[in-house]
């Protein structure tokens, strides 16, 4: 039932803030956001590793008893869930010292994107995961479409199209296993788990399931929607795709790809992670000579999830655990870069690096933040990123000793652009653009400061999430190795 | 000696770091060096102490189990510390040149508005670098490798406003990472060859493994590019001299004495796995032959005292390593303790001219200092003795045991070796004859200015110039009648080497007779040199010339480095710049292009699709008879 209450109370919250109108809508989300995530963890810690699904329900749905509501959480959903929980009254207090037209549907939509990413994480019946992955684009996509920047209509269009084609790939798959399925047929994922399907029929569910997570990611090639609407939302709305929603895409890999079709994964692997390898070397070698803050990161983070896609790829325990630690690492490290560059944006007005310069000489905590966030994103040992990254990595490099040192360059340029980056905004002459810059307020540290505590948690005692995976990584090789 | 206090020695600098660098902007002056300085004292105190239980406790190494730090699957990465001959060497030297370096700090950055940030990320990059030695598994030196880096990176670029030298640090620090990315693919190969990290397990099932094993080959080749990148050898040096832009001291204990030791720590903590791979160590010993002969030919026409000293350490770091090629692992060990004490002086004392002389850096502008500055200049003199390989000083041992070794090893090597002995000892007396003989040649204001440091300047540079002239004494060989302590005392590492690889632990071939030859060679070499530069600097008084005077080509290029920088700059840089732009500007459209004709391709075809329904009775009859045309064929046809 714990699942059905994550999955509703931000629901709640969402109609609560639109109801509470423009002036206590802030606070209201926030509370909202806060006691979702006080629900995850009272859930974290009931939880049993060992135990498999829990805390779940399944109600049949109106039409068909073979397909239902059903949802439950295991240990992989247990850290998406926590990751969705922890983010998301992170990103409204990041809100708060904008003031944005209509601000209780602002707040609002976020709760309810917050709801449909519980879903997404959560869902055990293939038809309801679908519904919620489709659900979640809703609200992140009027967020971008109102709030956003000059050329959003266009921009976020595209995004919405793009992935909407993308998902129509699964539904197609979703349906066609759904009638591979004996008797009265069952919707549930690990009903799908139990097929004995041809190589032909999984080489086609390979690529529908890989197109639709590809593009969500995005990988190379399906990425060219991604820079753009990262560019153009209002920070807020980045920060839930590139933190969060990018996840449901991984976590769709993790959940779909490798158990259903390991003879596809046999057969398409090594294509499948050529790609993801292409993309960390693409998108790392695009980020170096970016000048727009904001598109800059965009392109690091495209980079850094082809490096979880190639762990997945890779089907081994490094690679899947390796995964699901750089999400987490991932969400909380970009999360706190587009933050920090909202900040030095709404101080400045400008997010171009040749006209920035010299910050750190009046900002010492938005120094220290930054560099502890930047660090974090190049894998530095004793971060959250170095864990993923040197997980990743091995299991890339025990599939393949070449890729994985390519794959590996990611580590020198990610080093080049993240420092050019930093020494470009924060270090020499000062600008006549970052003129009175003030340091940090208190809500803006109260952001940054559970993100830099979470950055040196994962870094310094990983284990805390990684025996939480560990049982349900396990039982899903197992399914792909038999 | 408990484990608790063991602990205590990489975290007392890291709660000065705690300290100063989240309370410096309130801690007063004072407070702040003394908190520093005394975290490092502690430190040493407490490495001392381990050092004496260790040798009462029958020198028997032993593993202090901290936590799980990433458990996956079958691979447990423990966080643990290992005490043994090589850490407690590297902990006594670390914490002990750390300590004066601080303790110098206090004066030199005395008048720096960042005092509490340097006193800091001094005191941070000490618990790296005491992670790196003290880790009892290949992660744990990693975190230790990286960390360095980025404490070089913050120190080189210390004074921030100077976009050159932030150029510099991030050169360093992405320099170290291509090192890096060697080092990690060495892990991952060791991972995939032993299923462990831990130095215990991995050398124990590595004495499985045949001399020359590829496997063996390739894990130690990777380790070694880590290694060019820490050490700053050929082709990953560069980063080094330009990472002079940090203050003094930085470039005193990161960049001479320690952080940069890390490469040949790494290898002799590997010993058993380079033992097992004679074609690496070839690798080895050529590249640091390669090293220290041609950054020693640079250092002879700089002209920044700094770059000197620098270049110096690149030549320095490539004997090192000809000694390790020559399996001579005590020998480079020795070596990185007598560098330790002498460049480290050299860089105090090059900073307590340079503190003298008002912030100027090049020795044209300087000359007859000795007589302003006298302690400066006798440790300095001291140092610049030891460095040359001029005995009894303590350059001269340790050199010398290496040189022994690779002649043994490989006469084209050695020959290479007196050559750098040669040009070492040039370019170093150049150095001192040029600051502080003759006549003053800097500004009237500098001239005024002009005064020795303060004792807490001058008292590290005196402990290090004792240090310099006897520390050699660890080490005399048995041809000069004398003990090695320090090969004895770190035999025991050896062992598991000298079972796989017995041939080449045999006792050296040479004669007595044969090593006085050699000893003679090297000291004539470097007393020639020194003459050689007394003649010219001091009774004819030369000056070098200034940068706008006209030189020969090959001066040319060796004042410019040979060009190295701007090849790589040409080879690397530029190129991944346009390739970014051309993928951005290009390779997005390209996509893009696709992408939307695959849109228009789509809503073609619906266009099309759509035309089919018609609503007209007859197309539809007209269509299935088609249909069951195309059927019947396929059906009795196929």
């Amino acid at each position: 039932m714990l699942t059905l209450l994550l999955i509703l109370l931000p629901i709640a919250a969402g109609i609560i803030t639109l109801l509470s109108g423009e002036r206590l809508a802030k606070q209201v989300a926030l509370i909202g956001g806060l006691a979702s995530l006080g629900v995850a963890v009272f859930t974290w810690l009931q939880f049993d590793p060992a135990a498999g699904s829990q805390f779940g329900f399944k109600y049949a749905w109106a039409a068909s008893g073979s397909i239902s509501f059903a949802a439950g959480i295991d240990g992989i959903s247990l850290v998406l869930v926590l990751l969705t929980t922890f983010l998301t009254p992170l990103i409204i207090l990041s809100a708060f010292k904008h003031e944005y037209k209509s601000t209780a549907s602002f707040y609002s939509l976020i709760l309810f994107m917050e709801a449909a990413l519980i879903g997404v994480f959560t869902a055990t019946d293939a038809f309801l995961f679908y519904l919620f992955f489709e659900a979640a684009l809703i609200p992140v996509y009027f967020l971008a479409a109102v709030w956003g920047g000059e050329n959003r209509a266009k921009v976020t269009l595209k995004f919405f199209i793009y992935t909407i084609f993308g998902s129509l790939f699964m539904l197609v798959a979703l349906v066609y296993l759904y009638y591979q399925t004996p008797g009265a047929h069952s919707s549930e994922i690990s009903a799908f788990y139990q097929l004995q399907l041809s190589p032909f029929q999984q080489g086609f569910i390979f690529w529908a399931f890989f197109i639709a997570f590809a593009i969500k990611m995005p990988l190379f090639p399906f990425h060219t929607w991604q820079p753009d609407t990262y560019t153009e939302s209002p920070t807020q709305a980045t920060m839930l795709l590139s933190g969060i929603m990018l996840k449901m895409g991984v976590y769709g890999l993790i959940r779909f790809l490798l158990p259903i079709v390991p003879e596809g994964m046999a057969n398409w692997g090594l294509l499948a992670m050529i790609l993801s390898v292409i993309g960390i070397i693409y998108g790392s070698i695009i980020a170096i000579q970016q000048s727009d803050m904001k598109r800059l990161i965009a392109y690091s983070s495209f980079a850094h999830v082809g490096l979880m896609a190639a762990g997945v790829f890779s089907s081994s325990v490094n690679g899947l655990q390796g995964a699901l630690i750089q999400m987490l690492a991932h969400g909380i490290n970009v999360i706190g870069l587009f933050f920090i560059v909202d900040i030095i944006y709404s101080r400045t007005k400008t997010r171009y690096l040749d006209q920035l310069g010299g910050i750190t000489q009046s900002t010492p905590h938005l120094s220290v933040y930054f560099m502890v966030l930047l660090l974090g994103s190049v894998a530095l040992p004793l971060t959250n990123g170095f864990v993923g990254e040197f997980l990743l990595l091995s299991s890339v490099f025990q599939y393949d000793g070449w890729l994985g040192a390519i794959a590996g360059l990611t580590i020198i340029l990610g080093s080049v652009y993240m420092l050019r980056l930093f020494q470009k905004s924060m270090f020499g002459p000062r600008s006549k653009w970052v003129e009175g810059f003030q340091d940090l307020t208190a809500s803006e540290r109260a952001v940054l400061l559970p993100l830099v505590i979470m950055v040196f948690w994962i870094g310094i005692y990983p284990n805390t999430f990684l025996k939480i995976t560990e049982p349900a990584v396990s039982q899903l090789l197992q399914l792909v190795n038999n | 000696m408990s484990e608790t206090l063991l602990i205590l020695i990489p975290l007392l600098p890291l709660l000065g770091f705690l300290i100063n660098g989240l309370g410096f902007p309130n801690l007063p002056k004072g407070a702040v060096g003394i908190i520093g300085t005394l975290a490092v004292v502690a430190s040493f105190v407490l490495s001392i102490m381990t050092f004496n239980a260790f040798l009462a406790g029958g020198s028997q190494p032993f593993i202090v189990p901290l936590f799980d730090w990433i458990t996956v699957g079958e691979l447990k990465i423990p966080f643990s510390f290992q005490i043994d001959q090589l850490s407690l060497l590297m902990l006594m030297i670390i914490t002990g040149v750390g300590s004066l370096i601080h303790i110098y700090s206090i004066g030199y950055m005395h008048h720096d508005a960042g005092f509490g940030k340097f006193f800091a990320y001094l005191n941070l990059f000490l618990f790296f670098m005491l992670l790196l030695v003290l880790g009892s598994n290949y992660v744990i030196m990693f975190i230790g490798w990286e960390g360095v880096g980025l404490c070089s990176y913050l120190l080189i670029g210390f004074w921030n406003k100077n976009t050159n030298y932030n150029n510099a640090a991030r050169k360093a620090f992405i320099m170290n990472r291509v090192g890096d990315l060697g080092f990690l693919l060495g892990i991952f190969t060791i991972i995939a060859t032993f299923g462990s990290v831990e130095y215990a397990d991995v050398f124990s099932k590595a004495t499985g493994f045949q001399v020359g094993d590829p496997v063996i080959v390739t894990i130690t080749l990777f380790l070694f590019i880590g290694a060019m990148g820490k050490s700053a050898q050929i082709p990953l040096y560069t980063w080094l001299p330009d990472a002079m832009a940090g203050p003094t001291p930085v470039s005193a204990l990161i960049h001479a004495a320690t952080m940069v030791t890390a490469g040949i720590y790494m290898v002799i903590r590997s010993n058993v796995l380079y033992s097992l791979a004679p074609s690496t160590l070839e690798i080895v010993g050529i590249i640091g032959a390669a090293t220290a002969l041609f950054a020693a030919s640079i250092g002879l026409l700089q002209n920044d005292i700094k770059k000197v000293l620098a270049y110096s350490t690149v030549s320095q770091l490539g004997y090192m390593f000809m000694g390790l090629g020559a399996m001579a692992y005590s020998a480079s060990m020795f070596h990185v303790i007598t560098h330790a004490f002498f460049k480290a002086l050299l860089f105090l004392g090059a900073g307590s001219v340079i503190h003298a002389m008002s912030d100027e850096q090049d020795i044209r502008s300087m000359g007859g200092l000795r007589k302003k500055l006298p302690i400066t200049f006798l440790t300095f003199l001291i140092a610049t003795i030891a460095i040359s390989g001029i005995p009894p000083f303590a350059g001269f041992f340790s050199k010398d045991e290496i040189l022994a070794h690779v002649f043994e090893h490989n006469k084209i090597l050695w020959v290479i070796g007196v050559l750098g002995s040669l040009m070492t000892s040039f370019y170093m007396f150049r150095l001192l004859f040029l600051t502080f003989f003759g006549t003053f040649r800097g500004t009237h204001e500098q001239e005024h200015h002009l005064h020795e440091s303060p004792a807490s300047m001058t008292i590290p540079l005196v402990i290090l110039a004792v240090l310099s002239a006897v520390g050699g004494f660890i080490g005399v060989p048995e041809a000069l009648h004398g003990t090695h302590y320090l090969a004895e005392f770190m035999s025991p590492l050896y062992d598991a080497a000298r079972q796989v690889n017995p041939e080449a632990f045999e006792p050296t071939i040479l004669s007595h007779s044969e090593e006085y030859l050699l000893m003679g060679i090297s000291v004539a070499v470097a007393l020639v040199s020194a003459v050689i530069a007394y003649v010219m600097y001091v009774q004819k008084a030369a000056v070098p010339e200034a940068d706008t005077v006209e030189k020969s080509a090959l001066q040319k290029a060796v004042y410019n480095k040979y060009y190295v920088d701007e090849l790589y700059d040409a080879v690397f840089v530029k190129p991944i710049k346009t390739l970014s732009n051309v993928l951005y500007s290009f390779g997005e459209f390209f996509i893009d292009l696709i992408v939307n004709a695959f849109v228009k391709l789509t809503s073609f075809l619906a266009g099309q699709l759509k035309k089919t329904q018609s609503g007209s009775t007859g197309d539809y009859v007209f269509a299935m008879v088609l249909g069951i045309v195309a059927i019947l064929f396929w059906k009795l046809l196929l």
